[in-house]
């Protein structure tokens, strides 16, 4: 009862959605995962290269080792990026009211990732491109990569707090600002998780990438091997991968009851139980002989991907188990607030014009009177400046003018320097404009 | 009302729209609409005028390479985020508008998208293998046809922007009909995407222009030639802006001209829309002085020869945009949206029972005397805050003063006589849509911020507070009721 007096139901926006929900939903799950991995890769692959660099220091391998996967950073970033436009647009239109709300409540944050991820990317490109002219200057060369690190660590952050705020509308009135938004208690396990899977995806990038037929290895490098190459990749996936075992149960926990149902462990325990055989395949190739390091690289790579497909599906139904209450609520008020405003809508128009409220004592006046006072009182006063000349002013110059007083009022110039313009009344009726001018004609000077 | 209230007291949230969304249009139109088709114009006379032995003249190769990695770099970086920030800021300042306008143009946004994945892909081939591509002549020839390839989705991207920015200007029959189409083919599209083509190919030659002259070796042979080339190219697109620009003037509708003279911002430009004239009459003569200086004596061209027309036709498109950008006023969505967010249809509700009693967030549901200015600053964030600070660009307690004397403390009653009646004679203000005691409150209000300097921090720093009236309580027992009554 206490929470739900502070829990806001706002209208929704009362047009239709652009298309079936259940299509966005699947629109946005596939748009999303594409975008996710290669947003890992150039997480991971940023992390990677930092790593490399600083081995790279004792032996110059690892710095070229760096220098290969910079390359690729770049390339993903802007795939990353434009691949980032279809899951926005769809949650915008799911989930307008939750998405605008979160990113409001965490603004100044939220609109820093435009600058914060523009500098990424710039120091990526500066990183890369002065591979060669800093070479004497290693740490330097380094620092900018380990700034490019901390902002490429930092961003997804912003957007964690973001999904995250989104689905508790029952705590936006205890958050000030993207830090309180940041100590919501799933925040940081969600955000870990997310890390661990960028290592992960990055690892099978890496075996990947080396294990290309026409990508010359020994060109490339003098002590390094393809399989010394590959071993790295694999590792790194392995770790990070067992890493999620320890990390997702958090995550579980962490998330408030509200967004579970029983359903939702189907698709968990089905990507569990995949996870769990690419492990095994991940251990067999570290481990085993040295020929069959790829044996079961494609099986990896199909296991991970349906595993990460399973936990986007169950993300989702999380999601929408959580809001589907307040949803309810939400568009039974838009319906009802729709139907009040058409309501107003016909009392107004059929109501009738307001008349306008005379002063009989005035006598023949009072109905010029009566416009004056609701059109021009605040700018004119019968004897002293406000906005305008005062009345006085005006029967000076109109006296003997009356239609040229009509013609100001209905199309004013620009006279007096130090005065504003005065805004035209051309919706005022010939019959309005000769009882006012009648009026204002009236007042002594 | 429906959405917390994002506010920078200080910039004015409409300028940080504005900021983002003119460096990404002068990005997109000079660095890749304007600049892909000069560049891959640029390599394919390489080819041609190398000697018969060569697949092209390397250094001349070179040259053009630099010059496309500088684009590339700034494209994929600050052009590409600040496409991305338009929608970031756009929303956080306007969800209701944008959440609108998505649903509408779901599609065209969709189709939007799948261009711009495909250009991209295309600018990291064309740029990632241009190298590569010098090993043969059919590489080569491959590697110009994916810039023609990239040349054309750049344009086809700008196409579809325009076509959904020119129905926010005039949304045609959309109001009426609400469907795609309608919205599409809108009166003021092909006069637009007319007016912009050859403004884009300006900006791009004018960009060539400038790289080569930095970029360039002070006396090579290259340079000259390549300053010519930059000059023929900016000669050739200027006569279809200058026609370009006329139209798109012409077509504009007669009411948002009207409101064309206040839209640099402050009402002392009246004389706006005189000096816009003389914008583009200046910067068009000095882009095509520099253009036939470049192509007479290329020799002599200089950078900073380069940089005062350069910023001329920059600060020409920038002018335009903004203006775009604000003549709209005092809609967000024509006929349909106002620009303090709230809908035209509900107006006659708000007039009814006031504006605090729909909103969602508000510290103030019911006014008395003693939260009358409390109230009337909530009245004030949902009514004017997307125009005006408090402090800041356009506060509102400049606007009054410069209207009732600068330094006078102002007076209650005149401005609550003004307030309901500012559209008439301000036509880009939407009408004040709240009932007589919250316009007391908001001039209370604004005497208020007059006399204490009180900043208004929006919800990203204050938080909100719900209104009890749109809680889930108040909602939940609006559905019992309403059933209770169907069952009796
Ligand atoms: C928004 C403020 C405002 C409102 C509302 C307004 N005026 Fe004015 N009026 C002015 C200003 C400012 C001037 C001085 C303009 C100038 O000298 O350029 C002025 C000048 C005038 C003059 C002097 C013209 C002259 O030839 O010097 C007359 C007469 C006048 N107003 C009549 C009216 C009438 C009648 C109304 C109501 C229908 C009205 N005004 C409403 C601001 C206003
Ligand atoms: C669509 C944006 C918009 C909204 C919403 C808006 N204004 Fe304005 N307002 C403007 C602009 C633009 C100006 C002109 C500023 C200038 O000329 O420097 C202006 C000017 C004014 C002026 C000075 C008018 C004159 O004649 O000099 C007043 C007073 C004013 N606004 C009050 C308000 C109040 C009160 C509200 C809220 C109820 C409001 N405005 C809402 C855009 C807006």
């Amino acid at each position: 009862m206490f929470l739900s007096i502070k829990t806001p139901v706002p209208n929704d926006i009362p047009l239709e959605l652009p298309l079936p929900e259940w299509l966005l939903v699947v629109l946005l799950i596939v748009s999303f995962l594409a975008h996710i991995v290669f947003v890992n890769v150039m997480v991971g692959g940023s992390i990677l290269t930092l790593w490399g660099q600083i081995k790279g220091l004792k032996n110059k391998d690892y710095d070229v080792f760096a220098h290969e996967v910079a390359k690729t950073i770049t390339v993903n970033k802007s795939i990353a990026v434009v691949l980032g436009v279809a899951p926005l647009l769809c949650i915008n239109t799911l989930y307008t009211v939750y998405f605008y709300s979160a990113n409001a409540l965490t603004g100044l944050m939220w609109i820093l990732i435009i600058p914060l991820v523009t500098i990424a990317f710039l120091l990526t490109y500066l990183h890369k491109y002065t591979w060669e002219r800093l070479d004497d200057n290693k740490w330097l060369h380094i620092s900018i990569m380990g700034l490019s690190v901390a902002l490429f660590l930092f961003i997804p952050l912003i957007f964690l707090v973001n999904v995250n705020l989104m689905l508790f509308p029952e705590k936006w009135q205890s958050i000030q600002g993207f830090l309180s938004a940041l100590t919501l208690p799933n925040v940081l396990p969600r955000y870990f998780h997310f890390l661990c899977s960028s290592l992960a995806v990055t690892g099978l990038f890496v075996v990947w990438y080396n294990k290309r037929k026409n990508y010359p290895v020994e060109e490339i490098y003098s002590s390094l091997t393809r399989y010394g190459l590959k071993r790295i990749g694999y590792n790194l996936a392995l770790g990070a991968s067992v890493a999620q075992f320890l990390i997702g149960p958090i995550v579980a926990v962490s998330l408030p009851a509200k967004g579970y149902s029983w359903g939702l462990f189907i698709p968990i325990l089905c990507g569990v139980a995949v996870a769990v055989l690419a492990v095994r395949w991940l251990w067999k190739a570290v481990t085993g002989p040295k020929e069959d390091i790829d044996k079961n690289f494609g099986k990896i790579v199909l296991a991970l991907t349906i595993t990460v497909v399973f936990m986007g599906s169950g993300r989702h139904m999380y999601r929408a188990t959580a809001l589907a209450p307040h949803q309810k609520l939400v568009a039974a008020k838009t319906k009802e607030f729709q139907r009040l405003s058409e309501e107003a809508r016909t009392n107004a128009a059929n109501a009738k014009p307001v008349e306008l409220i005379t002063d009989p004592s005035l006598g023949e006046v009072a109905k010029g009177a009566a416009i004056f006072k609701q059109n021009c009182t605040s700018c004119h006063k019968e004897r002293e400046k406000l906005v305008g000349p005062p009345m006085t002013e005006m029967v000076s110059i109109y006296e003997n003018d009356p239609e040229g007083l009509k013609k100001w009022i209905n199309a004013p110039g620009k006279k007096r320097a130090d005065f504003p313009q005065m805004p035209a009344f051309a919706q005022l009726s010939d019959d309005d404009l000769i009882e006012l001018s009648k009026y204002i004609l009236s007042i002594k000077k | 009302m429906d959405f917390p209230m994002f506010h920078l007291d200080w910039l004015n949230d409409r300028f940080l729209i504005a900021v983002i969304a003119i460096l990404h249009v002068i990005i997109n139109h000079g660095l890749a609409v304007g600049f892909i088709p000069y560049i891959t114009w640029l390599e394919y006379k390489g080819v041609k005028n190398a000697k018969s032995d060569e697949i092209t003249n390397i250094e001349w190769d070179t040259l053009i390479y630099k010059k496309m990695k500088v684009a590339f770099i700034i494209t994929t970086t600050i052009g590409a985020m600040t496409g991305v920030g338009i929608w970031f800021s756009a929303a956080l300042v306007s969800p209701s508008s944008i959440g609108s306008l998505i649903r509408v143009f779901f599609w065209a946004w969709f189709t939007e998208w799948i261009v711009f994945v495909t250009e991209v892909v295309l600018i990291l081939i064309y740029f990632l293998t241009w190298k590569n591509s010098n090993k043969s002549m059919k590489a080569k020839m491959r590697h110009i046809r994916f810039g023609w390839f990239l040349a054309i989705f750049s344009w086809i991207t700008m196409a579809l922007i325009v076509a959904i920015l020119g129905f926010m200007m005039d949304p045609g029959s959309w109001h009426t009909t609400k469907s795609f189409f309608s919205g599409i083919f809108n009166p003021i599209y092909l006069p637009q995407l007319f007016f912009r083509t050859p403004t884009a190919m300006l900006i791009g030659g004018m960009f060539g222009l400038l790289l080569t002259s930095i970029i360039a070796k002070k006396g090579s042979e290259f340079r000259t030639t390549a300053i010519r080339y930059a000059g023929k190219w900016i000669l050739f697109w200027t006569p279809f802006v200058l026609v370009a620009a006329t139209i798109y003037w012409s077509v504009m509708p007669e009411a948002m001209k009207a409101n064309m003279s206040t839209a640099v911002g402050t009402m002392e430009f009246e004389l706006y829309y005189d000096v816009l004239k003389y914008v583009i009459i200046s910067s068009v003569s000095l882009a095509l002085i520099i253009a036939i200086w470049a192509v007479i004596k290329p020799k002599t061209v200089k950078v900073w020869m380069v940089i005062v027309p350069f910023v001329f036709v920059i600060g020409f498109l920038g002018i335009f945009e903004r203006v775009r950008e604000f003549i709209r006023k005092p809609y967000v969505i024509g006929g349909y949206m106002y620009s303090n967010l709230l809908r035209e249809e509900d107006y006659p509700l708000y007039k009814q029972d006031g504006i605090l009693k729909y909103a969602t967030y508000t510290t103030v549901s019911e006014i008395t005397e003693e939260n009358k200015v409390e109230a009337g600053k909530n009245i004030f964030m949902l009514t004017c805050s997307r125009c005006h600070t408090t402090q800041g660009v356009n506060s509102i307690t400049y606007v009054f003063e410069r209207m009732y004397g600068v330094g006078q403390p102002l007076d209650t009653t005149s401005m609550s006589g003004y307030i309901p009646n500012m559209h008439v004679g301000r036509t880009y203000m939407p009408p004040f849509p709240g009932n007589a005691r919250e316009l007391n409150a908001l001039s209370a209000y604004i005497k208020h911020v007059q006399q204490t300097n009180e900043p208004l921090e929006g919800v990203q720093v204050t938080g909100i507070k719900v209104n009890p009236k749109n809680s889930v309580t108040a909602t939940v027992k609006m559905l019992e009721d309403k059933k209770s009554k169907k069952v009796n």
